[in-house]
């Protein structure tokens, strides 16, 4: 098999500058000459949608069809959001995106802007991102100056300004209405829906929400083609109706017990065994892996022999995971004390939950309490049915909550209370305890 | 019109636009509801209301969906199915209730709000008996000021949202925030901002459990003591109608009750606290006539007729000097009846309109933070200070054929005109003095002056006669407020020791016989004033409005 040659990653693999001119020296906007030229908005719609693109934000949204949901001839404004808060543990490509190659993404999100009719794109990115900060706003200020932004872009008649918006740092200003709250100034409590954020999202106004990694994509598939795209990855498996095909280059974090942790690009559909063996250069101090938090640690947990799964839209779902997530793994080697990972989980959803909504600030409080109490060895077993039982009530369950969060702290709950029962069992009946080594390794937020 | 089924039952709801609460209600089935009002934004966040639903097909298949929802988000539509007992509904509902006690003292016995608590109630009909938690409970620290009438329990709070909501959306000045995040989450205030307007203790009212709490009442009677008849509000021309709470004649607490016809949904701190009075040492609890000088108390039996003989004896002298003053405070009825005793002792008896006391002017809520009006009105507190001017004057209007002010009433006792003036008052403190000291000067010119009033004054010091007066919470009667909306108010505790009411009075002072009834006297004076024709029917609990 021929290596995958990087697209996302080309440049940076590369050691490029991520300066204006060296990016147009690499072919940086061919794709925005080529749109404003040869394309109407709708065709770049269009081919966003035949690529079969989903949303790298998380929740795997095909995007060209999330952008169709925008009011047909509504007069404006309508308003774009880069949803850069990146604060899922261990992810990080974003962040990568942005400090190393910032006009690629500035690139997809004039694109966007096009296609969907929008004159204002909001970049909300994390507060601590500091080096994404400067090097986005030097970019967009390179980009003011070349007419790449701005009133009457390239000639053509386009209006686009980009305005870079700090977050304060919560990781509930990553979900969408949280962002959108946010960005308005308010406390960041997602929004009830409907009405979703395409029909009335940043200040009442239509509003598109899209990951930084979703606008790298779409610089591509409007200089290549939606074709190339969806020559890469997975199509749809047959057997579930449901997965719309994991289509594309996917850019993967690789953290935790591996010996180099970091950040590869891939097409979608690389099994975790591959990622850590070949990409992470296999688990640290010669151990065995015990499992992987998959797709940043909302999505569940995945054992050893789970390994062989493919990280695309429709492979964690097979073993019970909620999904692919970030497409960052995290792995813990055998010596790891399963109470220790479940116990930094819940630390940071407990941490992060929002407290708007009953089962979950209260649910993921209690969780973590239990755990708490379970790593000073005085767990009991019918703790286990409890954690169970609040997970399924905080988000397993579906619609006991506003938002994804609680989805995120149960799941992985759900999943280790099934798949290391045998374990959780013995460490409450020997009385076990924990030091606070493993805190380190999910992010103790 | 539309079909809902709720639990196997169709409800017709017509073309009422109804969340999934209110459209259960219809049915006479109780969906648990917390951070929902029907006065406030709704944000479905407590999650109290999960409720599985689906959609009956026209071929009468029902389709249920997998995820449940939140009742108060939800719009009942046209063939919506609720299932609130299904297993799916009652898991969902016992989880959050015992999500809710996690954190929450449980400290009923000392708690306000027990007996009346959303947390006890809903706890009982669809929680769990038992905790499962052994872990420590969280224990923010309690804000005793946040207010002048208001206090906070931190602990109890189960973080609804609806006091937030209230400042920002009704009294618009947005005292109220949340700080923290997750569990740890609680209501505070912004340093050195309190919870001050006007309207503030309505978040007492809107707490469903015993986090907030009125100073006023705190500690102060358990509430499965009280008793409650339904009032209006005296304070203003709003006419707020209220709940009355009073055990063994002891008038303890007002709440707002709900009427779309009158306020809505609330009331103002200003007439919520302005009942101390009604429990004041210092009214009148006996008649008394100047005797050598000084006022003795008289038995009414007595007194009644004397002071009857002698207007009478006065009228036939001169038919127009005598006169009385119909306060603002009256009830349409007592305004009718004193109107009728002094017409009916002399047609030209003069009548004159109590002190319409006004002060600055309304008050328009929501406000910024400066204090200016902004967006449609959601709550007026109202300049006018009386309950019942409109109500007075229509009485005068038919029966005198004209209003004179109290200004009048003023001259003509200071310049000689009138030999015999019968004075009524019953102002609530909040209305303020109603008299000035030149106003003094030419009233007590009057050689029977007559007063009847509350507590003693400066003008009953200088009365002939004095007779106690009685507050609205003593008195069945109607009241018509600034909108032309009569209600109906209810007596709930007992006029002091004298134990007649002003109606009474008069009724006796006419000799009418019996106890004074109010509905029928309705009847009567609305077959009399056209104006006040539907006085006649039933008020019911929300009033009727007058043309
Ligand atoms: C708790 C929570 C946190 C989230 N954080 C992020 C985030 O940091 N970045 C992101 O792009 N999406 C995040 N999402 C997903 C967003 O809600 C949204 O689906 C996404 O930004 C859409 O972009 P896409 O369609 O391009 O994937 C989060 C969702 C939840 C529920
Ligand atoms: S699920 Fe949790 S984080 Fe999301 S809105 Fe509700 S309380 Fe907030
Ligand atoms: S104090 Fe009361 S009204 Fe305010 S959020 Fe808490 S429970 Fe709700
Ligand atoms: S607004 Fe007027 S009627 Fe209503 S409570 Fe206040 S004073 Fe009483
Ligand atoms: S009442 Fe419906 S979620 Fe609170």
């Amino acid at each position: 098999m021929t290596e995958f040659e990087p697209v996302l990653l080309k440049r940076i693999s590369k050691k490029a500058s991520p300066s204006l001119d060296a990016y147009r020296a690499d072919g940086g906007y061919r794709a925005l000459t080529k749109a404003l030229n040869e394309m109407t908005p709708a065709y770049v719609v269009d081919s966003v949608k035949a690529s079969g693109m989903r949303g790298r934000g998380g929740a795997g949204f095909p995007c060209g069809v999330k952008w169709t949901f925008l009011p047909k001839d509504h007069p404006g404004p309508i308003y774009l959001c880069i949803n850069a808060d990146e604060s899922e543990p261990c992810t990080f490509n974003n962040r990568i995106l942005m400090e190393e190659d910032p006009h690629q993404v500035l690139e997809g999100v004039v694109l966007a802007c096009y296609a969907i009719g929008a004159k204002t794109a909001y970049f909300y990115l994390r507060y601590e991102y500091g080096r994404a900060y400067r090097a986005l706003q030097k970019a967009i200020d390179e980009m003011y100056a070349a007419g790449l932004l701005g009133k009457n872009i390239m000639g053509k008649g386009l209006d686009c300004d980009i305005f870079l918006h700090r977050g304060a740092g919560a990781y509930i200003c990553g979900e969408e209405t949280g962002l959108i709250e946010s960005l308005e100034g308010k406390r960041g409590w997602p929004r009830i829906k409907p009405p979703f954020p395409a029909i009335e999202g940043a200040f009442r106004k239509p509003t598109i929400v899209n990951n930084v990694e979703t606008m790298a994509c779409v610089t591509h598939i409007i200089d290549r083609g939606a074709d190339w795209f969806k020559s890469i990855g997975v199509p749809p498996d047959p057997k579930n109706p449901r997965d719309a095909g994991s289509y594309g280059p996917k850019l993967y974090c690789i953290s935790g017990h591996v010996n180099n942790p970091g950040c590869v690009e891939l097409p979608l559909g690389v099994t975790v065994r591959e990622l850590i063996d070949k990409h992470g250069g296999g688990v640290w101090k010669g151990r065995k892996a015990k499992g992987v938090i998959p797709g940043g640690i909302s999505m569940g947990i995945m054992t050893e022999a789970e390994f062989d799964t493919p990280l695309d839209f429709n492979g964690p779902g097979k073993v019970g995971c909620l999904g692919l997530g970030t497409a960052a793994i995290t792995v813990f080697d055998d010596q790891t004390s399963i109470v220790d990972v479940l116990y930094g989980i819940a630390r940071f959803f407990a941490h992060e939950s929002c407290g708007q909504c009953t089962p979950c600030r209260e649910g993921t409080g209690w969780m973590m309490k239990i755990l708490d109490r379970m790593r000073k060895g005085l767990g009991r077993v019918e703790d286990l049915k409890i954690l169970d039982d609040v997970a399924k009530s905080i988000g397993i369950m579906p619609g006991t909550t506003i938002c994804g969060l609680a989805d995120g702290a149960g799941w992985p709950i759900k999943n280790a209370v099934q798949k290391f029962r045998s374990e959780l069992e013995e460490y409450i009946r020997k009385g076990e305890r924990s030091t606070a080594a493993s805190l380190q390794m999910v992010g103790a937020h | 019109m539309a079909t809902v089924h709720i639990n196997g039952a169709a409800v017709d709801i017509g073309d009422e636009k109804l969340n999934l609460v209110q459209a259960a209600k219809k049915a006479g089935v109780e969906i648990p509801s917390y951070c929902w009002h029907p006065a406030l934004s709704v944000v479905a966040s407590c999650r109290m209301c999960l409720v599985e639903v689906g959609e009956k097909k026209p071929d009468g298949t029902v389709a249920m969906q997998p995820r449940v929802v939140p009742a108060c988000q939800t719009p009942a539509k046209d063939g919506t199915v609720v299932n609130t007992i299904s297993e799916k509904s009652k898991y969902a509902q016992e989880r959050t209730l015992e999500s809710l006690l996690l954190n929450h003292p449980l400290d009923c016995p000392v708690c306000d709000k027990a007996g009346e608590c959303g947390l006890q109630d809903y706890t009982f009909r669809y929680g769990r008996a038992t905790t499962r938690m052994i872990e420590e409970k969280n224990t923010p620290p309690n804000k005793d000021y946040i207010g002048d009438n208001v206090t906070l329990f931190t602990d109890r709070c189960i973080m609804c949202s609806r006091c937030v909501r209230f400042t920002r959306e009704i009294s618009g000045t947005s005292e109220l925030q949340i700080l923290n995040r997750g569990h740890h989450a609680e209501i505070d205030i912004f340093p050195e901002e309190p919870l001050n307007n006007k309207l503030a203790t309505n978040v007492v009212d809107l707490c469903p459990v015993g986090a907030l709490c009125s100073k006023d009442f705190l500690y102060k009677q358990r509430v499965w003591f009280l008793k409650t008849q339904q009032s209006v509000c005296a304070d203003c021309s709003t006419g707020c109608s209220t709940h009355l709470d009073y055990n063994k004649d002891i008038v303890y607490r007002l709440r707002p009750r709900d009427n779309p016809q009158a306020q809505g949904h609330f009331m103002c701190d200003e007439g919520r606290l302005d009942y101390e009075y009604v429990n004041a040492k210092e009214r009148f609890q006996q008649p008394l006539a100047r005797v050598e000088g000084k006022l003795t108390p008289q038995a009414w039996e007595k007194l009644g007729p004397q002071i009857r003989s002698e207007l009478v004896g006065l009228a036939r002298k001169k038919g127009d000097a005598i006169g009385a003053v119909l306060s603002p405070f009256l009830t349409v009825e007592e305004a009718y009846l004193l109107a009728k005793l002094m017409k009916s002792i002399a047609p030209k008896a003069r009548l004159y309109l109590g002190y319409v006391p006004v002060r600055g002017k309304d008050d328009q809520y929501p406000q910024d933070r400066q204090g200016n009006p902004v967006g449609p009105a959601k709550f007026t507190i109202r300049a006018e200070k009386c309950p019942n001017r409109r109500g007075v004057e229509a009485v005068l209007r038919q029966l005198q054929g004209e209003v004179l002010p109290f200004e009048t009433a003023v001259r003509d006792a200071g310049n000689g005109t009138l030999q015999a003036l019968f004075v009524t008052a019953g102002y609530s403190p909040n209305a303020g003095q109603w008299y000035q000291t030149a106003q003094l000067e030419s009233l007590k010119k009057t050689p029977t002056l007559i007063v009847q009033d509350l507590m003693p004054s400066t003008l009953s010091a200088e009365a002939k006669y004095v007779i106690p007066a009685a507050t609205w919470a003593e008195k069945d009667g109607v009241f018509v407020n600034h909108a032309n909306l009569a209600q109906a108010i209810h007596w709930a505790v007992r006029p002091g020791w004298f134990g007649r009411t002003d109606g009474q009075v008069f009724a006796d002072l006419m000799e009418r016989r019996g106890l004074l009834n109010a509905e029928g006297l309705r009847k009567e004076l609305a077959a009399e004033i056209p104006a006040l024709a539907p006085l006649a029917g039933n008020l019911g609990e929300q009033g009727v409005k007058l043309r």
